[in-house]
């Protein structure tokens, strides 16, 4: 064993020195394979993070959210249809919300204006009175004035007294919030009563019954959009996992880097490599000493590689907020929540990096260099 | 300076195999780090987490307030088939938010019709 560890350790010595002796090029080599493997990780961390966010915070979602749809589109709730819904067996706490998208010409942001529902005790809101995301907080600087002056759609000004932010540590939730009384929400849109609301929710008393309540939602109500506490969550199940857009596309990125890597390394040795395994072998190494020798190689470059780059995108998604992803993730909102994410870590998604990215460049080293070992000394060095 | 020449010295006799071990040492100890730096932070963020739910809870949010350029990825789970393509009739979408998430997976369940039909409980819990 001993033997066997001391022959290892040389050949480690020996694949180091070959290494430093193309220092250059190994190092361009392990700084891109380190960069990919950065980039990689940190969509995997902040995607894994934001899906545990979501996970957990809207578990509190409402069970059921009733929508009508007119011509395809989203579209106002009769207020007949809370009544109607109150009546099905099982469901309880129907009411209608009220929320909506205001654009604010001052500065090119789009808010979520929303009423707070009845059982909101903690949060109401009076007439005249907002509260706010701290996103929009900092935006508008309402620190200076104490108010929020909005210009509604119908060009009326409303001067807004702001009685609370909303905790800064929500904000990944609650940003772009503007919370009204519902009396200040009409007339700045210039709903009236008998409009309706914008969809309703319900609780179901016995959770088991949720899919026969939604039958029952159907059943009164064919025109309408059923959208469950389940829909809501498995949404967000799905962010940011490998098949999306952005994982999609950096992964694309590293395929095409890493096929690059090995078009590099496939395409044959460099003269210098092949009379160095010509010379290793007439000096009597046998070619298992060579494949191992070069299994080092790609081990040793995968290692740092993929330690470093791991370190480096938990540093850059956890400690320094993914700020090098932000700009991807504003697109061209003005406004864009500051959020900390808690550190999740899926083993799972980890190891599934380490292959995807180890394997192909180990086995990328390795099949021009078998290539060149089983080849006789003499015909390689010449 | 002797002592830095003596540093100097011990690493050049060392290894080379030693010296990439260190070095790959060091790393590992990064991580080491930050996996404790994880599970310190935790209780906390547990703490936070729990208001987040509770805030959830009182105004009956349903989505991350991830994008707030386009009410379809502000509002994921709740935007409907066309919401990206209104504009105009066969216009693109064009925000760059709407690239970088999946519509959600309820609506292409629905393959199409937007309104709801009668979904049993079986066919619910298939993803």
């Amino acid at each position: 064993m001993r033997r066997w560890l001391g022959r290892q350790l040389h050949l480690v010595d020996f694949t180091l020195g070959a290494l430093m002796r193309r220092k250059g090029r190994n190092f361009m080599l392990l700084t891109v394979y380190t960069l990919v493997i950065f980039m990689l990780a940190s969509v995997m961390f902040l995607g894994s993070a934001l899906r545990h966010e979501a996970a957990t915070a809207l578990k509190g979602a409402p069970e059921v959210t009733v929508q009508n749809m007119v011509m395809g589109r989203h579209a106002l709730s009769p207020p007949e249809w809370v009544e109607r819904l109150s009546r099905i067996r099982g469901a309880r706490n129907v009411h209608g919300r009220l929320w909506g998208y205001f654009y604010d010409q001052a500065n090119g942001a789009n808010y979520t204006l929303m009423v707070p529902p009845p059982h909101a005790r903690d949060i109401a809101v009076r007439e005249g009175e907002t509260v706010i995301g701290a996103s929009v907080a900092r935006l508008r600087e309402v620190h200076r004035t104490g108010y929020l002056f909005l210009l509604s759609p119908a060009g009326k000004l409303f001067r807004l007294k702001v009685a609370r932010t909303l905790p800064h540590r929500s904000e990944l939730l609650s940003a772009d919030l503007v919370l009204l009384s519902e009396k200040d929400f009409r007339t700045f849109f210039n709903l009236k009563p008998r409009d309706g609301f914008t969809d309703i929710a319900l609780a179901v008393r016995n959770s088991n019954e949720v899919p026969t309540v939604v039958n029952k939602i159907t059943r009164i109500l064919p025109g309408a959009r059923v959208i469950t506490r389940e829909d809501v969550l498995r949404t967000y199940e799905n962010v940011f996992s490998w098949r999306e857009g952005i994982v999609l596309a950096m992964l694309a990125a590293a395929l095409v880097a890493f096929a690059i890597f090995a078009f590099d390394k496939a395409s044959g040795l460099s003269a210098e490599e092949r009379r160095e395994i010509g010379i290793l072998k007439a000096v009597g190494w046998e070619t298992s000493d060579i494949i191992a020798m070069k299994l080092w190689e790609g081990g040793i470059v995968s290692a740092f590689a993929l330690v470093f780059g791991v370190a480096a995108a938990y540093a850059h998604v956890f400690l320094l907020d993914a700020g090098l992803l932000a700009p991807v993730l504003k697109g061209w909102a003005v406004l864009y929540p500051d959020f900390s994410l808690t550190p999740v870590i899926d083993r799972m998604q980890l190891l599934t990096l380490a292959f995807v990215t180890v394997v192909p460049f180990t086995v990328a080293t390795l099949v021009p260099v078998w290539k060149a070992a089983i080849t006789d000394p003499d015909i390689v060095m010449r | 300076m002797k002592c830095r020449i003596a540093a100097r010295e011990v690493l050049f006799d060392m290894r080379r195999a030693t010296v990439a071990g260190i070095i790959l040492g060091v790393g590992l100890t990064i991580l080491l780090v930050e996996a404790v730096h994880a599970r310190l932070t935790a209780p906390a963020s547990a703490g936070d987490a729990a208001r987040r739910e509770a805030l959830v809870r009182q105004l009956g949010l349903t989505d991350l307030a991830l994008f707030t350029e386009a009410r379809y990825v502000r509002h994921l789970s709740q935007a409907d088939m066309f919401t990206p393509f209104q504009d105009a009739p066969s216009a693109f979408e064009h925000f760059p938010s709407g690239t970088l998430v999946a519509p959600p997976a309820h609506l292409k369940r629905h393959g199409g019709r937007l309104s709801a039909r009668p979904i049993g409980p079986i066919e619910r819990r298939l993803p």
